[in-house]
């Protein structure tokens, strides 16, 4: 690998490097919007409102959550309630972005909607300033002109083919989910957390309304670290 | 209405928790419990949903062909395939255990 020093000292990568992992990343996961467009449909949503949600919300996880929630015939508040806890986690990768960018006040307001799970993972494994925007970027654009795309086709697609249950597609959307789990998932706290939440989401699935096993199974985090923190 | 309702209150609450990360002053959001707490709500949520997905209709819990599919795409994570081939072994495997029992 070629490397270069900056006049602050700092070594940047090659830019050519840079963008290779921004499209990587971006084309690999830009084209699962794919299975966010056929779960839509199939969860009875229109083409309209499956798209509104990629160009607008576009944080995977929060628009699985949400059409599942509604499938499931979940209200609109607990519904999008769901999304937003999941999308949280997005203010503090932007914490650390906002650090590692140092955008002008101007940009900040586009560049958030691009702040998501894949876009800081790129730019945090960069190691200077200039290869960390040029990441972002690259990354953001790539994911959001593909996800787009391709929710619009699997929409269409899904419509398409009728029952999207003969094809197995009801199964992308806990898949997508346990692929997004899966690194989270590091140590003992990451796994109590998991399994509480489980037996609280499958537990009171059957005799709460829908949409609010899952908000009371996040309960699980605070609970866990506080069962942590008494006993050490 | 009410899925514009809650795609509208997604959009709004999603933008918003996106944009105060970029624009809260370093340091606001920085105590280690609420670094934590952040870490680890995606791992309920997640794990919740996960398991709500596969092994639910409405509000009935069933053990279906999904839960197969799922097994195997936990079984891809294993051996570290990318995340669409976790997602597609997932949809097939499922779609090919419907076709097989009918």
């Amino acid at each position: 690998m070629v490397i270069r020093e900056t006049p602050q000292g700092v070594i940047e990568r090659p830019r050519s490097a840079v963008i290779r992992d921004g499209l990587g990343v971006g084309v690999a996961v830009g084209l699962s919007g794919f299975a966010f467009g056929v779960t839509a449909a199939g969860s009875g949503i229109s083409v309209l409102q499956a798209c509104a949600l990629s160009l607008l919300v576009f944080t995977g996880a929060s628009q699985f959550a949400l059409v599942g929630a509604l499938a499931a015939g979940g209200n609109p508040f607990t519904a999008a309630a769901g999304a937003f806890f999941l999308g949280t986690r997005n203010a503090f990768y932007g914490l650390r972005l906002s650090q590692l960018l140092a955008l002008p006040k101007a940009v900040r307001p586009l560049a958030a909607h691009w702040v998501i799970d894949e876009t800081t993972a790129v730019a945090l494994a960069q190691p200077g300033r200039k290869s960390a925007r040029l990441g972002f970027t690259v990354t953001g654009l790539t994911l959001y002109v593909l996800w787009n795309l391709t929710t619009l086709l699997g929409a269409l697609g899904a419509e398409a083919i009728g029952d999207t249950t003969v094809w197995g597609l009801d199964a992308a959307g806990p898949a997508v989910f346990l692929a997004l789990l899966a690194p989270m998932v590091k140590g003992p706290t990451e796994r109590a957390v998991a399994a509480l939440a489980l037996v609280l989401g499958l537990g009171l699935l059957p005799v709460l309304p829908s949409g609010v096993p899952v908000l009371i199974a996040a309960l699980a985090a605070p609970a866990v670290l506080w069962m942590k923190g008494r006993r050490s | 209405m009410n899925v514009w309702i809650a795609i509208g209150l997604t959009v709004v609450g999603c933008y918003a928790v996106k944009l105060a990360g970029l624009l809260v002053p370093v340091g606001a959001l920085e105590r280690p419990a609420v670094r934590k707490l952040s870490a680890l709500l995606p791992v309920a949520l997640l794990a919740a949903l996960t398991a709500q997905q596969t092994f639910s209709t409405g509000h009935e819990l069933v053990l279906d062909a999904r839960a197969a599919g799922l097994a195997a795409a936990a079984l891809a994570l294993l051996l570290r395939a990318p995340f669409l081939v976790v997602v597609g072994v997932a949809v097939l495997v499922t779609a090919g255990l419907r076709a097989v029992t009918g």
